[in-house]
C-alpha cells in the first residue's frame, strides 16, 4: 500500500484503495497540488487502480480541486481503472450539479455503496 | 496586507500572492459571519471569494507581485458586496466557453466564473474583465436565480 501523504488517509479494502481527505477544505492552488501529486502516486502504484475518495470531511472545495477530480479520472480511465466517490454532504454535491460534474464520476451515497459499486 | 475601513466599506490592497488572497478571505468571512449570514449564504461566498481571488492573482496579474489586487468589501445584516480588481490584460466573459457542455465537461479549467455566478446573486464585469462586482443577499437563493446574474 502506498504511504499516506499528510492530507490524505489511504487505506486498502480488498483490492480498492479507499481515500479519505483529511482537511476539510481542498483549497487553493497549492494545497490541489500536493493531493494530486499523491493521488497520481497511489495510481502510479497500481497497474488497474481502483479508488474510493471518501468525501467525508470534505466541506469546501474549489474549480481548481474540479480540475485535479477530472484529470486523476482520466489518469485512471487510462490506466483501465475506476473511480468512485462517496460521502459528498448536500453542499458540495450541489458544486458538482452545477458543473453537471456528477454526470462524469460516479457518485455514490455511502463508502458501502461505492465499495459495492466497482466491477 | 494593507487594508482600512471607511464607513462600512472594507478596502484592501495586496500583491499577487495565493498567501495573501487567503488572508484576505479569512478577513472577509470573519465580516460576513459577524452578520450572521445564514450557512449557505456563507457557503456561496467563500466559494466565490476564493475562485475571484484565485482568478485576479493567478489569471488576472500572473502571480507577478508586482502588480497589486484591489478588493473592496461593504458587508450588512442584509448582503455581501464584494468588488475586486486586478491590473492584468482583463478578458471578455462572452469568449469562455461554457464547462457544462458535453464537449467541455472534461475541461480542467474554466468552472470558476460559473461557480462565481451561480453561487452569488449578482456579478458584474468592467473595467473590460479586470473587475468584478459581486453581491449575494443573506437569504436563500431561488433556484431560477442560478447562473442568470451575469
Amino acid at each position: 500500500m502506498a504511504e499516506s501523504p499528510a492530507r490524505l488517509n489511504v487505506t486498502s479494502h480488498k483490492d480498492i484503495a479507499v481515500v479519505e481527505f483529511t482537511e476539510n477544505k481542498i483549497l487553493d492552488e497549492m494545497s490541489v497540488s500536493e493531493i494530486e501529486r499523491a493521488l497520481t502516486t497511489l495510481l502510479e502504484s497500481k497497474e488497474r487502480p481502483k479508488i474510493l475518495l471518501d468525501f467525508a470531511n470534505v466541506d469546501h472545495l474549489t474549480s481548481a480541486a474540479l480540475g485535479m477530480l477530472i484529470n486523476i479520472n482520466n489518469r485512471i480511465k487510462q490506466q483501465n481503472g475506476q473511480l468512485r466517490l462517496a460521502n459528498i454532504r448536500p453542499q458540495i454535491m450541489e458544486v458538482f450539479m452545477i458543473t453537471k460534474l456528477n454526470r462524469l464520476f460516479r457518485i455514490l451515497g455511502t463508502r458501502a455503496e461505492a465499495l459495492a459499486n466497482f466491477e | 496586507m494593507e487594508g482600512h475601513r471607511l464607513n462600512d466599506h472594507l478596502r484592501f490592497i495586496i500583491p499577487s500572492d495565493f498567501h495573501e488572497g487567503r488572508a484576505i478571505q479569512k478577513r472577509i468571512m470573519e465580516e460576513v459571519e459577524a452578520h450572521r449570514f445564514n450557512e449557505d449564504a456563507v457557503f456561496a461566498i467563500k466559494l466565490a471569494l476564493e475562485e475571484a481571488l484565485i482568478n485576479a492573482i493567478k489569471h488576472g496579474n500572473k502571480l507577478d507581485r508586482t502588480k497589486k489586487v484591489r478588493i473592496q468589501c461593504r458587508v450588512t445584516d442584509h448582503e455581501a458586496e464584494i468588488t475586486i480588481e486586478d491590473e492584468g490584460p482583463g478578458f471578455d466573459r462572452s469568449t469562455v466557453p461554457d464547462p457544462t457542455t458535453e464537449e467541455n465537461l472534461e475541461r480542467l479549467h474554466g468552472r470558476g466564473i460559473l461557480l462565481m455566478e451561480a453561487y452569488m446573486h449578482i456579478i458584474e464585469w468592467s473595467n473590460r474583465g479586470r473587475r468584478v462586482r459581486m453581491v449575494r443577499r443573506n437569504d436563500p437563493p431561488a433556484a431560477d436565480n442560478r447562473g442568470s446574474a451575469a
